[in-house]
C-alpha cells in the first residue's frame, strides 16, 4: 500500500480520505483487542478443549484415550449423572420460580409504601444475603438445618418435636433444604430489579386500572406483570443460570449427598476431575451443562426482548 | 381510614417483615452462636448468658486471618481495575466506534455471558499447569479477568450506547481524536457505570471460590471465600469458632455492600435492564 502522506491531497482527495477511514476504524481493533485477548485465552479456548476432551478417556496424567462418544452417552445412561442434571432442574423451582414470585409480591407492597426509610430498609435488608459469598451463605444455613439449628428449635418450641431431624442429612428433606437456601440468595436481587422495574411503569396506567373498578390484584395483572416483562427476563435469566450452575452452596452444605440426593452438575464435574480422575467425563458433562444453560435462556431472552 | 384500608396495611406490612425476617435471621443465628462459650454446642438462636466477644479474636488467629484478607486484596487489586479498563475501552469501542467485525466479537463475548464457571474449570486447570502458574495468585486472576470479561462489556456497551451522539460529534468538531474525546469527555460521564461496575467485580473476585479451591492448594494465598471454604474443612465441627470466621470474612462485603448501596443498586437496576 502507498503511503498516504506522499499523495498529494490537492490532487487525489477521493484517494485519502477512505484510506484514511480504513486506517481508523482498523485501529478501533486496538481498543476491543485486551478485552477480546483475555476472554478468548481464558474462556474461548478452554472450551474448545472441554469439547474435545469430552471425546477422550483421560486420568488427567497418562495419555489420553480416544473414546468415542461413550462420556456422552454416560449423560444419559449413568443414574447419578442423569440425577444430577435433574436436581439442577429442581433447583430452578427454588432459585427462580419461589424468588421470582416473592419478589413479585414484596416489590408490589414497597411501590405501594411512602418513600422512607422502611422501603429502604427493606430493600436493603433483602439485598443483604445476594452480596455475601454463597459459602458464608452454605455454612450459614449448614447451621440453620443441624440437629441443634433454628429450624428445629423453631419446631421444638410449637410442639413439632417429632418431625425435627438433620435436615441436610435426610434422604427426602436435602434437595428442598438446600433450594430454600436459593431462595433466601435470590429474594433479594429480584426484589430490587422488580421494583425498578415497577417505578418506571407510567402511573397513568394504575390509575386508568383504578378508574375501571380495578382491585389490587386485577392491577397486578393487567398492569404490573406486563409492564416488568423486561425486567423478569433478566431475573429469570439470572437466577436460571445461578440454579443450572449451582456449586459453591451445594459442595459447601452437603458434598451432594446424602447418597446422590443433591448431586448437581456443578459438583459432579469438580469430583469427576479432581477427586476421580475422569477427565473425559467431567468435560461431557461440562459441555453439556453449558449447552442446556444456553438452551434454557434462548427462549427468555427473545421472550423479554419482544415489543 | 377505612378498617379494610387499615387490615391491607398491617397485612402488608406484617408480609415484608416476614420477608425481611427470613433474610436476617440465618446472619442473626450465626450471631449469636459466635458468642457462645468456646467448643460449646448453643440452640439456634439465643443470645448467651456470657457473651464471649474473644471468640472473634480466637477465629481470627485461627483462620489466619491477616493473610487471607491481604490475598484476597492482592487478588481483588490483580482483577477489578484491569477488568473493568479493557471492558469500558471495549464496551466504547463495541457501541461509539465502527468496529471491524464488532458483531461477530460482540457475539462471541454475549455466549460467554451463559458460561459457568464449572464448565471451564478441568481445561483451566490443565492450562494454568502447563504455564507453570498452578498455586499462585495470577492463576486465580488472569481467568477471573477472562471470566468477568463479558458481563463488563455487556455492561459498559449498555452505558456507551446511551450516550448522546451529539455529544461525540460536538468533539469531533472541536478537532478532538478518538482517544481524547473518550477521556475527556466519554468516561467521566460513564463514571456511574463504571464504578457500580468496580463493586460488582470487587463482589465477584472477593466472593470467588471455585477457582481458589481448585487452582490454589495453600489457603492463604486464596481468596477470603476460599479461605473461609478451607476453614470450614478444618474447624466444621466446633460451631462457635466457624461462625464467628464465617462473620468476620463476610464482614468486607457487607461493609462496600452498605457503603456503596445507594449508586450500586440504581447503577444495577439500569444496566442489567438496558
Amino acid at each position: 500500500m502507498t503511503d498516504p502522506s506522499s499523495v498529494p491531497a490537492a490532487r487525489q482527495p477521493a484517494a485519502r480520505r477512505p484510506s484514511a477511514r480504513r486506517r481508523r476504524r482498523w485501529s478501533a481493533l486496538l481498543w476491543v483487542a485486551p478485552a477480546f485477548g483475555m476472554y478468548g485465552v481464558f474462556v474461548l479456548f478452554p472450551m474448545l478443549q472441554s469439547v474435545q476432551y469430552s471425546f477422550y478417556d483421560w486420568d488427567g496424567i497418562g495419555p489420553a484415550t480416544p473414546a468415542g462418544l461413550d462420556n456422552w452417552k454416560a449423560i444419559f445412561t449413568q443414574p447419578e449423572l442423569l440425577q444430577s442434571v435433574v436436581h439442577a432442574f429442581v433447583l430452578v423451582l427454588f432459585y427462580t420460580v419461589l424468588p421470582v414470585g416473592l419478589g413479585l409480591v414484596a416489590a408490589s407492597l414497597i411501590r405501594e409504601l411512602k418513600p422512607g426509610a422502611f422501603s429502604t430498609t427493606a430493600r436493603v435488608v433483602l439485598f443483604v444475603p445476594q452480596v455475601l459469598p454463597l459459602v458464608a451463605a452454605g455454612i450459614a444455613w449448614t447451621w440453620m438445618y443441624s440437629s441443634d439449628g433454628l429450624v428445629n428449635q423453631v419446631m421444638r418450641a410449637v410442639g413439632l418435636d417429632q418431625y425435627t431431624r438433620a435436615w441436610l442429612g435426610d434422604f427426602t428433606f436435602a434437595l428442598p433444604a438446600v433450594g430454600v437456601i436459593g431462595v433466601w440468595v435470590m429474594l433479594g436481587f429480584c426484589t430490587v430489579l422488580l421494583l425498578a422495574g415497577i417505578g418506571k411503569i407510567d402511573p397513568v396506567l394504575y390509575e386508568a386500572a383504578r378508574l375501571d373498578g380495578a382491585g389490587p390484584v386485577r392491577e397486578f395483572f393487567a398492569v404490573t406483570l406486563p409492564g416488568l416483562r423486561r425486567e423478569l427476563a433478566v431475573c429469570t435469566t439470572f437466577t436460571i443460570i445461578a440454579a443450572l450452575a449451582s456449586f459453591d452452596v451445594v459442595q459447601i452444605a452437603t458434598q451432594g449427598g446424602p447418597g446422590y440426593q443433591t448431586m448437581v452438575p456443578g459438583v459432579q464435574i469438580y469430583r469427576l476431575t479432581f477427586l476421580q480422575q475422569h477427565v473425559g467425563q467431567a468435560s461431557a458433562l461440562a459441555v453439556f451443562l453449558a449447552v442446556l444453560v444456553l438452551v434454557v435462556i434462548w427462549p427468555i431472552q427473545r421472550l423479554g426482548r419482544e415489543k | 381510614m377505612t378498617t379494610s384500608g387499615l387490615a391491607h396495611r398491617v397485612t402488608r406490612t406484617g408480609i415484608l417483615l416476614a420477608l425481611m425476617l427470613f433474610a436476617v435471621v440465618p446472619l442473626l443465628s450465626m450471631f449469636t452462636t459466635a458468642l457462645a462459650a468456646p467448643g460449646s454446642t448453643p440452640q439456634g438462636l439465643s443470645w448467651p448468658s456470657d457473651p464471649h466477644w474473644h471468640n472473634f479474636v480466637d477465629a481470627w488467629s485461627a483462620a489466619n486471618f491477616v493473610a487471607l484478607f491481604r490475598s484476597s486484596t492482592l487478588i481483588v487489586l490483580g482483577v477489578v481495575p484491569a477488568t473493568v479498563a479493557m471492558a469500558t475501552a471495549a464496551g466504547y469501542a463495541l457501541a461509539q466506534l465502527n468496529v471491524p467485525f464488532g458483531k461477530a466479537i460482540y457475539g462471541f463475548l454475549l455466549i460467554g455471558l451463559t458460561l459457568p464457571f464449572e464448565a471451564l474449570i478441568t481445561p483451566l486447570y490443565y492450562d494454568l499447569r502447563s504455564m507453570g502458574l498452578l498455586g499462585t495468585r495470577l492463576a486465580i486472576v488472569l481467568p477471573l479477568i477472562g471470566l468477568l470479561m463479558p458481563f463488563g462489556v455487556f455492561w459498559m456497551r449498555a452505558h456507551f450506547l446511551g450516550a448522546e451522539p451529539a455529544i461525540t460529534e460536538a468533539a469531533k468538531v472541536d478537532g478532538a481524536n478518538t482517544w481524547q474525546t473518550f477521556r475527556r469527555i466519554h468516561l467521566p460521564l460513564a463514571t456511574s457505570a463504571w464504578s457500580a461496575l468496580s463493586v460488582l467485580f470487587f463482589l465477584a473476585s472477593w466472593n470467588q471460590y471455585l477457582l481458589p479451591l481448585v487452582l490454589v492448594d495453600d489457603p492463604t494465598k486464596r481468596t477470603v471465600a476460599g479461605g473461609l471454604g478451607a476453614f470450614q474443612g478444618q474447624y466444621g465441627t466446633d460451631i462457635v469458632l466457624l461462625c464467628a470466621g464465617s462473620l468476620l470474612i463476610i464482614l468486607p462485603s457487607l461493609v462496600i455492600f452498605l457503603i456503596f448501596q445507594r449508586n450500586f443498586v440504581k447503577a444495577l437496576m439500569q444496566g442489567a435492564v438496558k
